[in-house]
């Protein structure tokens, strides 16, 4: 660090040398180009922003980056050096740091001691830790503010001191170059203006940062310059506002006008499928949900709209079983207090829940067949059949390992997966969750033709308004944990819109 | 941190029970001193496979590999009239170039297969002895000249000397920056790795650690029996024996091993009545422990501890 703060003679300017230059990179996963010749150059105290739909091998840049992926070409030049194809260990000690999304932080330790753990050498002789790591880390954990839950333990920390933790794990490498994967997901707005203080933060002490993200929109306060990348290739370069304003990019990104097609009222009649009765659940001494009571005929699709932290998982939870709740939640007349989650599931109310949980280690067709299994044979194949041409790009992955998935395809899967088992009520749980447009509007389409092709009754839980609207009969509006509007979609703009679109 | 350590249940159980089993030759027939001292000497097995598995998180199904390889090599020496102390020391460096070797190509495979790899390990070493009767006794076994002591309470305190010391270092190692980053390695190795920390070092130094302390308790168990043979050390079924008293007495405790080890010894010997039905009646009591009580006997003893 002290040497960018004397003065260098010999060399010219620090801030005219790129700190990270990346030339040429590709990579191949068998026959598929993840990264196809990708450039491009960070300064000292400059703010990258690395941008593209899920499936547009920002990701692999970044793990190419860090060590994580060896290139098949191409170099990466830290500071001077080549780093490319080095293990992670060494990049990472070069000077490069990684702040993971999801990270397993060490369970048994305090938040204290997952960050000293950062402040330690790789040395395997050094049994007793140099008593100034402690003070370092305080001070670490005060700067990301975590001081108030240094000595709690991380699995009892909500989401954003997570993302902290894993922040202040890489301050305290002091890395030239800092790689964060997807910095604001799962964020609230306070804390979306916390981690972009903190992320100033890298460029003021004249660090190169490289973000990366989904869409522009939500780094554009941050980033000095934009990369968009879409199927491996580099499609734009240039300032936020440059890269928003870009032809082929607004054709990667954009989707069309809201377009509601709902099925009138009087269509659904008689006793409806699933009926839910003043629904209350409590998580400790916090109300996740408080008297809510909806209803969804046969046939119909609902969308419950809410941001993150409404209550969707938990009402889809209590539905499927797996919350404790009060109030009467009925399917097809017959109550489900007493049911257990599988025998729930074997009724006939499939969830298909946010974090996906594939197999990952299963091919797509594997997948897919484990929820045929019930089904007879001939049965299962139709069904097969019919999904893969609901979802053309699962056939042609059929064989591929489905942690191999991009988000999109995997998020697909997902709900090929819950189709094969027949359900009379399909919950969908935000699958639009980390997806990029270009992906939204296949599921969307996916989504349509399944409406209008067949019978099926659907639950859709989604943050994503332009995603749950089109698609929907009726809208619920879910806030803090209560239901605060009902209505047909086209009203939703007018009457419920705000704070959404 | 010393002020922490003072106050854990934790030391305070250990000292006194390290106390209490340091005066038991006085009171306690030679018999059972016989049983504790093997027991030790598996409660050092246990320690030291719970480095590698509570810790860097890789699962040696193999640890009576490394044990073999120290107690026929300081049996063999021995009978060529090395003198114990060499004997030992030889064991140790052999259990740890052994297990280097199997280490450095095992630790680059994935999840389950370092597992597989240790168990096949196990098998040829099983199988070398054998085939190699002339040198290592085959499978009547390996009787050795010398032995520490033929008096049972000298050989029971070197017994509890060794594993205390053996426990006081794993122990430190475990607590250790050091221990911190195995941990780390094993709970999430990508992360490890971009926070520059070399993970393929880190699990075969516990690897070696681990080799160091099975290769000597296996060498020093031959000098306490006196023979060596593949169905009292090598046999997989031991390995079971140790893995099940590690895991029995708590994963990630390091000193769990040492309760666990002298529970399956003790439990055996209460249980020799029943016959060949006791084996069976411990398997089946330490299935019950792992299915219910994961974190072990010591998790359950500091529980209250650990609340407080």
């Amino acid at each position: 660090m002290t040497a960018a703060v004397l003065p260098h003679p010999l060399h010219p300017p620090v801030a005219a040398r790129p700190l990270l230059a990346v030339e040429g990179l590709q990579k191949r996963y068998g026959g598929l180009v993840a990264v196809k010749s990708i450039g491009f150059a960070v300064r000292p105290g400059e703010i990258l922003g690395l941008i593209g739909p899920n499936g547009s091998g920002k990701s692999t840049v970044m793990k190419l980056i860090m060590g994580l992926e060896r290139p098949n070409a191409g170099s990466v030049r830290l500071d001077g050096t080549e780093i490319a194809g080095w293990p992670s260990h060494r990049v990472a000690r070069a000077g490069i740091g990684l702040v993971f999304q999801h990270s397993r932080p060490l369970h048994r330790q305090t938040v204290l001691e997952n960050i000293k753990l950062a402040l330690l050498p790789d040395n395997l002789l050094r049994l007793i830790a140099d008593p100034r790591v402690e003070a370092k880390a305080r001070v670490i954990a005060e700067r990301v503010g975590l001081g108030a839950v240094m000595d709690r333990r991380p699995a009892t920390l909500p989401f954003a001191d997570l993302r902290r933790m894993e922040l202040a794990k890489a301050i305290a490498r002091d890395p030239k170059v800092v790689l964060v994967d997807e910095p604001f997901a799962g964020l609230t707005q306070g804390e979306v203006a916390d981690f972009s203080q903190l992320i100033r933060g890298f460029r003021d002490e004249g660090k190169a940062v490289l973000l990366v993200d989904h869409n522009v929109k939500s780094v554009a306060a941050l980033v000095d310059r934009v990369l968009a990348m879409y199927l491996g290739e580099r499609v734009a370069e240039g300032s936020a506002a440059e890269v928003m304003r870009n032809e082929t990019v607004r054709r990667v990104y954009l989707g069309g006008a809201i377009e509601t097609a709902a099925r009138p009222q009087s269509a659904f009649s008689g006793e409806p499928l699933l009926k839910i009765e003043a629904l209350d659940v409590l998580y400790g001494k916090a109300q996740a949900l408080q008297g809510v009571s909806l209803h969804v005929h046969e046939g119909e699709f609902v969308s419950v709209v809410g941001l993150n932290g409404a209550g969707k998982t938990t009402l889809f939870n209590a539905v499927s079983g797996l919350v404790p709740y009060s109030g009467r939640i009925a399917c097809g007349g017959e109550d489900l207090s007493r049911r257990t989650p599988a025998a729930i599931a074997r009724s006939g109310i499939v969830q298909v829940p946010e974090t996906r949980e594939l197999f990952g280690e299963m091919s797509v067709r594997e997948n897919l067949d484990l929820g045929g299994q019930h089904l007879p044979k001939a049965e299962s194949a139709r069904q097969l059949d019919w999904l893969l041409d609901l979802f053309p790009i699962l056939r042609s992955r059929s064989g591929q390992m489905a942690r191999t998935l991009s988000g999109g395809e995997q998020q697909m899967l997902t709900i090929a997966r819950a189709l094969m088992m027949r359900p009379r009520l399909l919950i969908l749980d935000e699958p639009t969750l980390g997806l990029a447009p270009v992906i939204l509007e296949q599921l969307s389409k996916a989504l349509e033709r399944l409406r209008q092709t067949t019978p099926i009754t659907v639950l859709l839980g989604e943050q994503n308004v332009t995603f749950a609207l089109p698609h929907a009969d009726r809208v619920y509006v879910l806030e803090h944990a209560r239901i605060v509007w009902e209505g047909t979609p086209d009203r939703f703009a007018a009457e419920a819109g705000t704070g959404y679109l | 941190m010393l002020h922490t350590l003072l106050r854990s249940p934790l030391l305070w159980l250990t000292v006194i029970g390290l106390g209490l089993a340091a005066v038991l030759p006085l009171w306690v027939s030679g018999y059972i001193l016989g049983l504790l001292t093997v027991a030790y000497y598996f409660g050092v097995f246990s320690m030291a496979w719970d480095l590698l598995f509570g810790f860097a998180g890789e699962v040696n199904f193999g640890p009576t590999f490394l044990i073999g390889l120290g107690a026929y090599s300081a049996g063999i020496l021995n009978g060529h009239g090395v003198p114990i102390a060499l004997c030992l020391a030889a064991g140790a460096a052999a259990a740890v170039i052994g297990g280097v070797v199997l280490a450095l190509p095992a630790l680059r495979v994935r999840g389950p297969y370092f597992g597989l790899t240790t168990v096949v390990a196990v098998l040829i070493l099983q199988n070398l002895i054998v085939v190699f009767a002339e040198t290592t006794g085959g499978e009547i076994g390996l009787t050795v000249p010398d032995v520490i002591s033929i008096d049972a309470a000298t050989n029971y305190w070197i017994a509890l000397g060794f594993m205390t010391v053996s426990g006081l270092i794993l122990f430190a190692i475990a607590t250790s920056p050091v221990g911190l980053i195995l941990q780390a390695s094993g709970q999430d190795p990508v992360e490890a790795g971009a926070l520059g920390f070399n993970v393929a070092k880190h699990k075969l130094a516990a690897f070696c650690v681990s080799a160091v302390f099975s290769g000597l308790a296996g060498a020093l168990l031959v000098f306490y029996m006196g023979t060596a043979s593949v169905g009292t050390l090598v046999d997989v079924s031991v390995g079971v024996q140790v893995i099940i008293a590690a895991v029995l007495g708590g994963r990630r405790t390091i000193v769990g091993g040492v309760l666990g080890a002298v529970f399956l010894i003790a439990a055996g010997e209460l249980l020799r009545p029943l016959g060949a039905l006791s084996t069976f009646v411990v398997s089946a009591a330490a299935l019950v422990v792992i299915l219910f009580v994961p974190a072990g006997l010591l998790g359950l003893l500091t529980r209250q501890g650990q609340r407080a």
